[in-house]
């Protein structure tokens, strides 16, 4: 049988990177290929030629045993081939309908729209392959998992044959990743074909047919879900062994460290985000926040660490009302961040990774004498975090921004773990890294709490907040749901928290099911 | 599917080289950082001299005749032209050499003079174009420099002239702190409500520009007037002991403001880049969220930056009044407070940069008036010229293209991942 899809050496390179080396792959009818690799390994540029974004330096596109060039998304489109992008293409203000037509309207005659007729299409697609949905809502009214419905609709009105789905479950709760993953297999069902981009091994072992890992641009390995365990996977992937699990030892909590009351956060238009939270976290423990993006959790650590007002409430760190202080005093007090987006927040790119790591701490001894920089001693600091911290640089000098994320993220957590600090929050410390950085970041983050540091950690990948936490709260719209022990809790159970429903049947815990479990 | 083994130990190596040399990849520029701004210079003086070729009649007249001689008259026309630059902005070389063989003081003095008027000329640049670059690397753009120019003149004018009977050595370090001060208040004033207010510093900045010339158009023909001259708009003398001396007899110019920028440049990067403040500044200047992160106030940085690019702007009118002119009339700057953006382009907004560029417009200006009078070439080739290095020098993929230069990586990077908006 002549695959659906053929990619013969595709070759493409960027100024100074090769990031697709002579690929080949091969897509048949009617089955899942996850294409597993770590950012950066080249999965989303291959994809991007494969939809006509880039031309491939070298080799060929085969569909159906026919040889193509794509010039454009449009050329992709008109031979069958559709794209799920990780963020969503979609109109907020428009409705489904709206949506689903964009490029490629039905019209009556004079050019007017013919919504009637769209809708009719749209749910005749939506029945077929169970996606439900309505056509007349407006996409700034429906849940995630159902705007991505759309996007998977508007392929199939387009008449896609082959479905790319880039990172698709990065947005979604477990539930609606179950959801989706059901959608997949019925569609594969139907005789449609899937390219399942993702750095998840969870999933790839869940819903793929075929794997293929790619690294360092080249195709490094082909497998199936039956052949291969998680271990082996993340060993292709990243090219070494790797330690998926995290050895936790028994928590031992002492003193509170950070207790937030009845803390309520506006954001600039006046809408509630964080919604009458509190929260206590205790030395040697972490508190692992739980929640879809976008439920409140930026702002709850914002207002922790004094980068935003809060409107009501009281926030106590290490005994002392930090409601009303500043970032700096906050710092002081033994303090560290890891902030959510590295780029934005956490580092002054242009900068050198020397100047970068005393970012907080510059002004103060042994840094700075008075307002006189010690630059012996914040180049002897650099070197001293850079050996201690496995940062791969080339030199101090090298400015921050030429670093590979894994290497920029490690800049962050050397600065601020390496301070004498008795609370840290940490928000999203390993989004986008690969799975060699995110064992060691999170084994330094265990090594702090055994030292005896209090941590919030918070996620939205519930792997990792079940993996490290001593307690999970779980966050939904502005509000903490729940606090529970992480002993004999299951995913499942989280997930449900985190999409807003509180399970009325307690599930068994060692302790208690009360939520707002204290020590 | 894939003939590639999974060699465990190469993979290893392959992935810590690859971390390791991340930079090696791209071709260092020739000269580094300095590549783009002298290449642009240096295609700036070849438009320039196509320029000359194309606007001179006597190479229409040439051509005319026969190719030969039309090319032939175009590079005696460019020739000439760049020949009268040259001598005009360092000096004639053969008279600078018989001048010191001959070991005449006075002699030597006159032929280099043309270098020290160069050295004059670029006094004020320098001011103006590290007021602009402290802007930059705050993070602000400063375009009132030449408002914050004139206020600082005028204050330095007023202390020059209206005080009396203090020694040379308090008075003139005070009539320049005028200056500074004058200048440092209309940065402040932009600097305050961006800070407090959010309101945009070029916007604010332009408007201060405005006030600040009728204000000094008023002082000079009001309150500020020389008694005697009849409503013109014209200062004072200032006295004696004000004046930032010069070192040789008229007509020779060269003072000691000169020696007075480039420590003020040594003083400014010293701030910049060995100071806590000087940190603080181009943190917030660079990227204001992670300084707020870092616990930052961007309030008390946004001000600092103004007051002080506003107190070099002051500077620069100050040194031109106290050193040069001696007093204030409205034709004081020719556009120093505009030029110094481009200075500070020039200079990639560090110090060093800043005082090349400013020598560099200095000399470029001074050379320009002789070869007007020799060739009869007007002196707004030389504004051409300066536009061109410009513009070359804010679009540098133009010089990357002609000359096959590399881009620099973290820019490419950062391109590069936002491209496929990639997460890291």
């Amino acid at each position: 049988m002549t695959p659906i899809l053929e990619l013969k050496g595709i070759t493409k390179r960027f100024p100074g990177v090769l990031a697709n080396d002579h690929i080949n792959l091969s897509l048949n009818k009617g089955e899942i290929l996850a294409l597993l690799g770590e950012n950066g390994a080249g999965k989303s540029t291959l994809m991007n030629i494969l939809y006509g974004l880039y031309q491939p330096d070298e080799g060929e596109i085969w569909v159906n045993g026919e040889k193509v060039t794509f010039n454009s998304p449009i050329d992709a489109i008109s031979h069958g081939i559709g794209m799920v992008h990780q963020h969503f293409m979609l109109i907020p203000v428009f409705t489904v309908t709206e949506n689903v037509m964009l490029g490629n309207e039905t019209v009556k005659q004079a050019g007017f729209l013919d919504r009637k007729k769209a809708a009719d299409r749209i749910l005749e697609i939506s029945n077929h392959y169970n996606l439900e949905v309505n056509p007349d809502d407006y996409i700034r009214d429906l849940p995630v998992g159902v705007q991505q419905r759309v996007e998977i609709i508007k392929l199939l009105y387009r008449e896609a044959d082959i479905l790319i789905f880039d990172e698709p479950t990065a947005v979604l709760t477990p539930q609606e990743a179950d959801e989706l993953f059901k959608i997949m297999r019925s569609l594969v069902a139907q005789g449609k074909s899937i390219i399942f981009i993702t750095h998840k091994l969870r999933e790839v072992m869940e819903i793929a047919d075929r794997i293929v890992v790619i690294r360092r641009g080249a195709v490094v390995g082909e497998t199936t879900p039956a052949q291969a365990d998680r271990q082996s996977l993340a060993a292709m992937m990243v090219g070494r062994a790797v330690d998926l699990e995290v050895n936790r030892t028994e928590c031992k909590p002492g003193e509170l460290v950070c207790s937030v009351e009845n803390m309520t956060v506006v954001d600039k238009f006046n809408n509630v985000v964080v919604d009458d939270i509190s929260l206590e976290v205790y030395s040697g423990e972490i508190v692992g926040v739980a929640g879809v993006q976008g439920n409140g959790q930026t702002e709850l650590v914002n207002a922790i660490t004094g980068l935003q007002k809060t409107l009501s409430g009281k926030i106590t760190l290490l005994g002392e009302d930090v409601t009303k202080c500043s970032p700096r005093q906050i710092t002081e007090l033994g303090t560290a961040h890891v902030p959510e987006d590295r780029q934005a927040d956490g580092l002054v790119l242009p900068f050198p990774v020397a100047e970068n790591l005393v970012l907080c701490t510059y002004y103060k001894e042994p840094f700075a004498k008075g307002v006189i920089l010690q630059y012996p001693v914040i180049l002897e600091n650099a070197e001293k975090l850079i050996k201690a911290f496995d940062i791969r640089t080339p030199s101090v000098f090298t400015p921050v921004g030429s670093l590979s994320g894994g290497n920029q993220q490690k800049v962050i957590i050397a600065r601020e773990l390496s301070r004498p600090i008795k609370f840290l929050v940490a928000s999203q410390p390993t989004r986008g890294l690969d799975v060699g950085s995110i064992e060691y970041i999170h084994k330094r983050i265990i090594q702090k709490r055994d030292e005896g540091c209090g941590v919030l950690l918070v996620s939205p990948e519930l792997d990792e907040i079940m993996e490290l936490s001593d307690r999970v709260a779980v966050m939904y719209r502005g509000r903490i749901i729940a606090i529970v022990p992480n002993k004999g809790i299951t995913k499942e159970y989280i997930g449900l928290l985190m999409a807003g429903v509180v399970p009325e049947e307690p599930i068994q815990f060692d302790e208690s099911t009360v939520v707002e479990a204290t020590f | 599917m894939s003939e590639q083994k999974n060699d465990l130990g190469q993979e290893i190596l392959k992935e810590i080289n690859q971390d390791q040399t991340t930079t090696e990849h791209v071709r260092k520029p020739f000269l580094g950082k300095a590549a783009i701004p002298l290449l642009a210079i240096v295609t700036g003086l070849i438009i320039g001299a196509l320029m000359i070729a194309v606007t001179s009649q006597s190479v229409y007249a040439a051509f005319g005749e026969s190719i030969g001689n039309g090319f032939a008259t175009a590079f005696s026309e460019i020739g000439t032209a760049y020949k009268a630059l040259f001598t005009g902005a360092i000096g004639d070389p053969i008279r600078m050499i018989n001048a010191v063989k001959l070991g005449d003081a006075k002699e030597i003095r006159q032929a280099f003079n043309p270098f020290l008027e160069s050295l004059v000329q670029s006094t004020p640049y320098i001011f103006a174009g590290l007021a602009v670059a402290l802007g930059f690397k705050s993070g602000l753009f400063n375009i009132g420099v030449e408002g914050q120019l004139f206020i600082g003149a005028a204050c330095a004018t007023f202390v020059g002239y209206s005080i009396t009977g203090l020694p040379a050595w308090i008075h003139m370090p005070l009539a320049f702190l005028a200056g500074a001060l004058g200048g440092a208040l209309w940065g402040f004033v932009p600097g305050f409500l961006k800070a407090k207010t959010g309101g945009h510093e070029v916007i604010n900045t332009i408007m201060m520009n405005w006030i600040a010339f009728r204000l000094t158009e008023w002082l000079l023909s009001g309150p500020m007037t020389r008694p005697g001259s009849g409503g013109m708009p014209i200062s004072p003398v200032i006295q004696k002991t004000a004046e930032i001396p010069q070192f040789f007899q008229s007509p020779i110019r060269f003072h000691l403001g000169f020696f007075i920028a480039l420590a003020v440049a040594y003083l400014i990067w010293w701030l910049l880049f060995k100071t806590t403040w000087g940190l603080n500044l181009r943190i917030v200047g660079t990227n204001p969220r992670a300084a707020r992160y870092a616990g930052l106030s961007t309030t008390k940085s946004i001000i600092l930056a103004m007051s002080l690019s506003g107190a070099l702007a002051g500077m620069a009118g100050a040194v031109q009044v106290l050193a040069v002119n001696r007093s204030m009339a409205l034709g004081l700057s020719s556009g120093y407070g505009f030029d110094s953006i481009a200075l500070a382009l020039i200079g990639n907004s560090h110090p060093v940069g800043v005082v090349l560029a400013s020598i560099l417009f200095g000399t470029l200006r001074n050379g320009a008036t002789r070869m007007m009078v020799v060739s009869s070439i007007p002196i707004d080739i030389v504004d051409v010229i300066q536009a061109i290095i410009l513009m070359f020098v804010a679009a540098p993929a133009i010089i990357r293209s002609i000359y096959h230069l590399r881009k620099p990586k973290q820019e490419e990077q950062q391109i590069f991942l936002s491209g496929w908006g990639g997460q890291s």
